[in-house]
């Protein structure tokens, strides 16, 4: 080992030698986030939009660029170690899930940024409100919007935001783990607070997000610090090895820490009980940042379950595992049972991804190469169609604002056959039906969870199943409404499709194509996936 | 031997080890090198004029014609490349297996999309683009005026890019997507004028009729799934070859299953019925799909899958059954019908139950399958032709019994028209002859009663062919005119008559070019195995059966020429006898349907939707309203208060982790 000394840090502490090139993805993407920050400061008004826009879009693809470089330097982990008691204090896994979910969140990130650039032939970004520090509906705000004022800040936040879930799924301790897990979400908290229209709503779904999130945060640091108190580590490998020769009579100390440490995780991945906040805060965000947060927050929080199931405590399983299960079930049957009554779209499709993160659980509770792999497949696929899927509910406009109602999408199909025809194969996407991503991601999870799930593992695909069929029910009537309904009688402001510029385009095209190919020719990221599914420790 | 123990070796590890035999196999189909790496460009060639043509819409309409038109031609001519570099290599080396892309890869179910381009495939090809693009030219003229062109054209495209990939799979699954493809394309073309209900409703029939067949092919890729543990030619053959005796009911399964396909696509008793209802069609697509290419599928499905059928006699038995049957069924229908295309539809019927038997005959019959169904493919492609030429100089008539005399107007029609004839009937040195008389041939082989039934019915139907295409062609060409008034008949332009005129030296010359000189066996032959040295002798001498048929022909168009040439043809059909009557009813094939299939179905859905509204939306509805019901029950619970949630989140860790703390 070639430790040096890092100055400034006390001479025990060593550190090993750090790849820089393995973390190179990260290092862009956090430079693009402060560089935004300065371009807000610097650039002048009328061109801040299109520079943040180009500076995240183009750290974004030099990111990914880098992650591909990465892969030739998989396998290592990094940190700062103890020199006098050679315990790791702080690491990194440079491995093949932590890359999957770095570049698939990349990906999806410049989907998402995309959508958040929507003009609309304003001056700033359409969705989001001009003044953020104003009150809704004050003349400080409309005044405001009249000076032409814009939230370019946004673009920095997100990037922020994105870093975070790069190092969420690749952080081995549970320490970095905590802090990629702020680090995302605060400013997802700012971001949902920023809606251009219905903004009580909006600033209720960010305080509502914030509170909720900081109780769940508790958990896991309440967690963490019992599960230091059984292993004395915050490393996962360490924690894993500690179960492994630890003495049964500490299991007081091992379950429930286990299972408030999974509590902060599945916290962000909206899993029942801990869901409550996903359809308010989805309904009152700016629909862009919803997409990005169903897309994106979702794959980074089930890399880190993956990581932390899989490395940290998949000696203990036997402790956790029927919790989780529970959690699976309740997950599945809530999400679906309760998106049959939703009569607003973006609470729709947030308890439908409360049901698709059951799904996800219980290929994570596969315990295999090949659940993890589904996994993996998963996240990437449900991003690419929710993100498209959002992008489009942001263009159904009526009198100005989005026509989230159900009863407003009636009869789209007959006036924009085109855009109605994108979401109604998003829907059988989500509905998992064959010739679509949806499915493809679905067999994968379900038949890993048959092969070496057990029991328990047929147990929850007999329920996942019948609760893709209750979900079925939800999208087809989606689809019924707007091929079938009648459109609403108003006519003096009937629904419309705005037509959007070419980013939103981009990516809901994107979103689609993706969610077509990867339902017909699925065998290449299905493949890669499954190369990727070995973590390091 | 050594590689047949092998292969039952690995049966015996059961589904799973067969995709490693499969890899052993694959010393007969080597991987493509050379120009063979492009033989992808013949599906994606049509397929992107289809694509261009469907998309563009009615912007294509100037250019998207002729655009179709030279991607048909193209794709023509990268297979001619292909067959030539096929040519060029020893026979052994002649197959060869493009590998594209790995399609499916579920568990330990792999397929691979592929084509695998032997001999067999080969004239496929060549026969689908040659035909298929001469028949573009021609509809270049007998479309002209027609608004929807373009679209046509699409459909015409999207057709012979399906049947290429039918035909160029390395897989049943792959070959099952081309089978829907014509399928679709054949449904599309057949209902192209469907604002008229009739034709509209002739679409509908194929389509649904065809159904019942591709139900066979999935049932059958099903159960070869099952049995084989995978659905790609070699591993379903090497599987076919080693099972041989051991599992005959699944071969047998497989085999009924396949032919129930082929009888769909391919118009074979009892799923005739579709085929004269799809003359509604323009015509260049009766001559290209329901004469030439894509009813000829059915033939293909069963030659290709030759070491199913060999494993299983009961099965080939069936498959010679049906092509005896429907072979005289055809021919009956077709004396008797007065609508021009519609006799003609009757015959391609019976000339498929002809390829039909020589498939069922086995080995020795394939080749000459194939060899009947090339040179059918250019005389019935290019009668079809020269019937359209007829009803674009007569106002779109069909009925034969207001033609006649038109050899005078229609000089180029008459002749190419004739030479399709001579062919059909089988009268030598035309193409005919030598394809037809080798199948009667090797119909006689065998033992017991098989040959004589089989050898008598295709000579009996040969006869038969004799009366009713002579009555046909002298009914439409010759004798009185009888015309209507409104007619002014005259020849087509020259972009129809090239195409008729290239066909008709094909159904002239290309017989005695193929079969006395033996090429088209010896091309063949090493797909199917055939030992040339083993010569099978017919129950008759050959010289004996060739002179009978001869006699037989003769006879039966002496027969048409004093009926219809001597005596007067009356303008209004006489009533005539019971048989004619049942025949001018295609034998009351549909009223049968009707009676057997759509009363009893009708009854049975109905019976079934009062069952499923009473009792199963019953329960279902139950269901919906008790999933509805708790689902609201649970809304409650999203009060919109942060508190409440803190509350289930909290009291949900507790209630978990109590749970976990009882248990553990």
């Amino acid at each position: 080992m070639t430790s040096v000394a890092v100055p400034g840090l006390q001479t025990a502490f060593q550190q090993s030698t750090i790849d820089y090139l393995a973390i190179l993805p990260l290092l862009i993407v956090f430079g693009a986030a402060i560089v935004g920050v300065l371009v807000e400061a610097f650039v002048p008004r009328d061109r801040r939009q299109i520079v943040q826009v180009s500076l995240a879009v183009v750290g974004l693809v030099a990111a990914f660029v880098a992650v591909i470089v990465a892969t030739g330097h998989q396998g290592l982990t990094m940190g700062i170690t103890d020199g006098s008691t050679d315990r790791r204090l702080f690491a990194l896994a440079v491995d093949g899930p932590a890359l999957f979910m770095q570049g698939t969140i990349l990906l999806l990130g410049v989907l998402g940024i995309l959508t958040m650039a929507e003009r609309l032939g304003g001056v700033g970004p359409d969705a989001f409100t001009p003044s953020g520090a104003s009150t809704p509906g004050s003349a400080f705000e409309t005044n405001a919007s009249r000076a032409g004022a814009l939230t370019s800040e946004v673009f920095p936040l997100t990037m922020f935001a994105i870093f975070g879930m790069m190092i969420f799924p690749t952080t081995n301790d549970l320490i970095g783990m905590f802090v990629a897990l702020e680090v995302l979400s605060l400013p997802l908290y700012i971001l949902s607070g920023l809606a251009r229209r219905r903004r009580l709503l909006s600033q209720e779904a960010a305080l509502k997000y914030f509170l909720l999130g900081a109780f769940s945060s508790a958990f896991f640091l309440f967690g963490t610090a019992l599960l230091y108190g059984y292993s004395g580590s915050f490393v996962l490998g360490d924690i894993s090895k500690a179960i492994s020769a630890g003495p049964i009579e500490m299991n007081g100390l091992l379950v429930p820490g286990a299972f408030l440490v999974f509590v902060g995780l599945l916290f962000k991945v909206a899993a029942v009980p801990f869901h409550a906040w996903t359809p308010d805060v989805y309904q009152g965000a700016p629909t862009p940042v919803t997409g990005f947060m169903a897309a994106c927050t979702k794959a980074a929080a089930f890399g880190a379950i993956l990581r932390l199931a899989y490395v940290g405590l998949d000696t203990g399983r036997w402790e956790w595992t029927n919790a989780l299960v529970v959690i699976a079930l309740l997950t599945m049957v809530v999400g679906s049972v309760l998106s049959v009554t939703q009569t607003d779209m973006k609470r729709l499709l947030a308890y439908s991804s409360i049901a698709h993160a059951g799904f996800v659980l219980v290929g994570v509770l596969a315990f295999d190469s090949k659940g993890i792999g589904a996994v993996l497949f998963y996240v990437a696929t449900y991003g690419f169609a929710i993100i498209a899927a959002f992008a489009i509910v942001s263009l159904v406009r009526q009198n100005g604002g989005e026509a989230t109602h159900l009863s407003q999408w009636a009869g789209l199909g007959k006036r924009y056959p085109l855009v109605a025809g994108a979401f109604a194969f998003l829907m059988l996407a989500f509905a998992g039906i064959p010739a679509t991503s949806g499915f493809m991601a679905k067999y994968a999870v379900f038949s890993a969870a048959v092969g070496t799930g057990g029991a328990t593992g047929t147990v929850l695909v007999v329920v996942g199943v019948l609760c893709s069929a209750i979900t079925v029910f939800v999208y087809a009537r989606v689809i019924v409404l707007m091929y079938f309904g009648d459109p609403p009688a108003d006519t003096d402001n009937p629904v419309e499709v705005v037509v959007p510029s070419v980013t939103t385009t981009f990516s809901i095209a994107i979103g689609t194509v993706i969610t077509l190919a990867l339902g017909v020719v699925p065998s290449a990221l299905l493949d890669l996936a499954d190369r990727a599914s070995q973590f390091v420790r | 031997m050594q590689s047949g123990m092998e292969t039952l070796s690995t049966l015996a590890n059961g589904a799973g080890t067969y995709a490693a035999g499969a890899l052993a196999h694959d010393g007969e189909a080597h991987a493509a090198t050379g120009v063979s790496t492009y033989a992808w460009l013949l599906v994606a060639l049509p397929l992107l004029g289809a694509a261009v043509l469907m998309i563009g819409g009615r912007r294509t309409e100037k250019f998207g014609p002729l655009l179709a038109t030279a991607l048909s031609w193209g794709a023509f001519v990268v297979g001619a490349i292909v067959y030539i570099s096929m040519l060029g290599r020893p026979t052994g080396d002649r197959p060869v297996n493009l590998y594209l892309f790995d399609w499916v890869a579920a568990g330990s179910f792999k397929v691979s999309a592929g084509m695998l381009l032997d001999q067999l495939s080969l004239v496929f090809v060549l026969l689908i683009t040659f035909v298929g693009s001469l028949i573009h030219v021609y509809s270049l003229g007998y479309m002209k005026h027609d608004p929807d062109k373009q679209r046509f054209f699409a459909y015409l495209n999207l057709f012979v890019a399906s049947m290429l990939l039918l035909v160029l799979a390395n897989s049943y699954l792959l070959l099952y997507v081309g089978w829907e493809g014509v399928g679709l394309a054949s449904y599309l073309l057949i209902g192209f004028w469907q604002y008229n209900p009739a034709f509209a409703t002739a679409g509908n029939k194929a389509f649904v009729m065809n159904r019942v067949g591709d139900f066979g092919l999935s049932i059958g890729i099903f159960i070869m799934f099952f049995h084989f543990g995978a659905v790609d030619f070699s591993t379903v053959f090497a599987g076919a070859q080693a099972v041989g005796g051991v599992n005959q009911g699944f071969m047998t399964a497989i085999g009924l299953m396949l032919l129930l396909a082929a009888c769909g696509k391919s118009a074979q008793f009892p799923l005739q019925a579709w085929l004269g209802d799809a003359m509604a069609g323009p015509t260049p697509v009766s001559a290209l799909i329901h004469a030439a290419t894509m009813v000829t599928a059915g033939v293909y499905l069963v030659v290709r899958s030759g070491p199913i059928f060999d494993a299983t006699p009961n099965a080939q038995l069936a498959v010679a059954i049906v092509g005896a049957f429907t072979l005289i069924f055809g021919a009956i229908v077709g004396c008797a019908k007065d609508d021009l295309k519609k006799a003609l539809a009757a015959s391609t019927m019976s000339q498929i139950g002809y390829m039909m038997l020589a498939a069922g005959l086995g080995p020795i019959g394939y080749a000459f399958a194939i060899f009947h169904l090339l040179t059918h493919g250019f005389f019935k492609a290019g009668m079809f032709l020269g019937a359209g030429s007829v009803m674009h100089g007569m106002n779109n008539q069909v009925d034969m019994r207001r033609f006649g005399g038109m050899w005078a107007v229609m000089k180029i029609t008459w002749v190419t028209f004739g030479l399709g004839f001579l062919a059909i009937i089988g009268l030598p040195i035309f193409s005919g002859f030598w394809s037809k008389d080798k199948i009667i041939e090797a119909a006689f082989v065998g033992e017991g009663w098989r040959p004589w039934v089989f050898g008598l019915v295709a000579m009996i139907g040969a006869g038969i062919t004799a009366f009713y295409m002579s009555r046909l062609f002298f009914m439409t060409f010759h004798g009185k005119r009888r015309w209507t008034d409104d007619v002014h008949p005259h020849e087509s332009p020259l972009t129809m008559t090239i195409p008729m005129m290239v066909l008709a030296v094909g159904s002239a010359f290309l017989g005695i070019i193929l079969g006395p000189t033996g090429i088209i066996t010896g091309w063949l032959d090493p797909v199917f195995g055939v030992d040339e040295a083993v010569e099978e002798h017919p129950v008759m001498p050959a010289t004996v059966i060739m002179v009978v048929t001869l006699v037989l022909v003769l006879a039966g168009a002496a027969l048409a020429w004093l009926r219809y040439l001597r005596d007067e043809v009356p303008v209004v059909a006489p009533t005539g006898s019971l048989v004619t009557q049942a025949a001018r009813q295609d034998l009351y094939q549909d009223q049968i349907n009707e009676g057997a299939f759509m009363r009893p179905g009708l009854h049975l859905t109905r019976s079934l939707v009062f069952l499923d509204s009473k009792g199963i939306d019953g329960a279902a509805g139950g269901l919906a309203a008790m999933v509805g019901g708790s689902s609201s029950r649970l809304r409650k619970l999203q009060n919109g208060f942060a508190r409440s949630y803190a509350l289930t989140m909290l009291a949900g860790v507790v209630a978990i982790l109590g749970a976990v703390w009882v248990i553990s």
